[in-house]
């Protein structure tokens, strides 16, 4: 008999849609703006590589040690390096470093021994080319610059 | 397929996927069709195969671990703390209790996660489509927690071989109190949408039924293992990670039909928290890290680790040469033999039977395609 009422008068329905209205105060809306909002994302967020100078005198922190390239389970950073004759030291030429085939795990990050090769925070990797996602020295020291739309 | 031909004129055979949403990815599923009885069905897999397998031999140890979080996506945390427990079994290590305790927390998390978006993605197969934004709101806390301890949300790279490699940030542990308080409460919610709404007790009740018997036949594990009555939970039966410590219950329902697995999962997600809280009360002081070193080299031999991913039993067969390299990598995965309980599952049943009973077999195509 109960049953029978219960399913006459709806109340699973009504049960259901009360949960619904429960939350339709616009207190619990939230839509994120992304462009204009940006999201915080946590301090440990594996974004964008950057390779670190230092800031006192400008000069990249890399040894070009290759345990990054090592390290990378997809080989796609690729270390130049060169006999600088005058200290007997090697020197970085050139870094390379491909983040179409990147899946940020961190690996290099964690290979680095003095800090160099970071990934950021900054999770907008977008660009209008497929050349423009392969990312040389320049572009890890000074961030991404945005590629011009051909049109 | 049953052996009649195609060309008998009320039989129909209809292709269901790869494209079609509620085959959750890539799956396609060759229905044979009686006006809207379905005769029989044959799946067709390999859309998402990627080679992980044949991947790991020519890694190392350590290089292959992100792969395994790209095998079962919605479940990452599960899959690496397989891995890494075979490895670890292979070098005869131990991860230190405070990195146990720490796997159980974000495995158990993990395992809420998935659910969360099995219950969402389930609920909207269906036709309920509230669900969905509520699951998917909560499941967002428990990937800020993954973020904050390890810097991704999905393919998390959490665990290393031999232990953690990310302390726990500051305010972890009140992070995840809050969070259990937070859960509990939500999951009575989607209980108050579901469970005692007509129209999903009409779609799921006595639909795709699996006994106990049929269930171990096919080697079906998980949550359609425990909805037929058998009570199989790896994490009691072998534990391992120190599971052996905590106090939960495994949840069974008697009579293997999609509403039972439906309130399986429901309960698992309460144990889930039940879990977690005892973890982090008592979340141990120390080391995280084994001894394990720089470099990976176990001795020649091989190890099976299987632990219960919120699918099933997820198993890793390492086969070692003795190098830096593994010789074999084999994957269990739940969803790859849950699959094949499929055909038993719906044949008799109706067209929109298959949707719900491939939502409720929770199956990640990832996994099963590997």
């Amino acid at each position: 008999m109960r049953n029978l009422l219960k399913k006459i008068f709806l109340v699973d329905l009504f049960q259901g849609l009360w949960v619904t209205f429960r939350y339709q105060h616009p207190r619990n809306i939230y839509t994120e703006q992304y462009p204009a909002e940006r999201p915080k994302v946590a301090e440990r967020y594996r974004g964008a590589p950057r390779l670190n100078i230092n800031p006192d005198n400008g000069e990249t922190l890399c040894i070009a040690c290759n345990l990054c390239a090592l390290a990378c389970p997809e080989a796609l950073i690729v270390v130049g390096s060169e006999r600088n004759e005058a200290t007997r030291r090697k020197e970085l030429t050139t870094f390379t470093y491909d983040t179409s085939r990147c899946m940020f795990c961190g690996l290099c990050e964690d290979a680095c021994p003095v800090d160099a090769l970071e990934l950021t925070q900054d999770f907008e990797l977008a660009t209008y080319t497929r050349e423009g996602q392969i990312w040389d020295r320049q572009t890890l020291e000074e961030g991404p610059r945005p590629t011009p739309y051909k049109c | 397929m049953p052996d009649s031909t195609f060309l008998d004129s009320t039989e129909l055979v209809l292709n269901m996927g790869p494209q079609h949403p509620s085959t959750h990815g890539v799956l396609r599923v060759i229905l044979k069709l009686d006006g809207e009885k379905v005769l029989g069905t044959e799946c067709v897999i390999g859309y998402l195969h990627r080679g992980v397998e044949k991947i790991a031999e020519n890694r190392t140890y350590a290089q292959f671990n992100p792969y395994v979080d790209r095998m079962d996506y919605v479940a990452a945390v599960s899959n690496g703390l397989g891995y890494c427990l075979a490895i670890e079994k292979l070098l005869n290590v131990e991860a230190p209790p405070r990195a146990q305790a720490v796997r159980v927390i974000l495995t158990e998390l993990n395992r809420i996660a998935s659910h969360l978006l099995w219950l969402g993605t389930h609920a909207l197969d269906i036709g309920a489509i509230t669900p969905v934004f509520y699951c998917l709101r909560e499941r967002e806390e428990a990937l800020k927690i993954f973020e904050k301890y390890c810097g991704a949300r999905l393919t998390t790279h959490a665990f290393r071989i031999g232990g953690l490699l990310y302390e726990t940030y500051d305010g972890f542990e009140q992070e995840v109190r809050t969070f259990c308080d937070m859960f509990l409460p939500k999951v009575d919610e989607y209980e108050e949408l579901l469970t005692n709404n007509r129209i999903w007790v009409g779609r799921l009740k006595n639909v795709g039924i699996l006994n106990a018997d049929e269930c171990k036949e096919y080697g079906v594990t998980g949550p359609v293992l425990r909805a037929s009555g058998v009570k199989w939970d790896l994490r009691k039966a072998q534990p391992y990670s120190g599971y052996e410590k905590y106090d939960f219950e495994i949840p069974t329902r008697r009579n293997g039909d999609t509403y039972d697995r439906y309130m399986v999962r429901m309960e698992e997600m309460r144990q889930a928290v039940r879990i977690m809280r005892q973890a982090v009360d008592g979340l141990p002081e120390g080391a995280i890290m084994g001894k394990v070193g720089k470099v990976i080299k176990p001795a020649m031999g091989e190890a099976y680790v299987s632990i219960e991913a919120p699918k099933g039993e997820l198993g890793y067969y390492v086969v070692s040469d003795n190098s830096t390299q593994p010789y074999r990598v084999r994957v269990r995965p739940p969803s790859f033999v849950n699959l094949q309980a499929l055909d038993r599952m719906v044949r008799g049943g109706l067209v929109a039977d298959v949707v719900a009973v491939i939502g409720t077999l929770d199956i990640v195509l990832g996994e099963i395609d590997r």
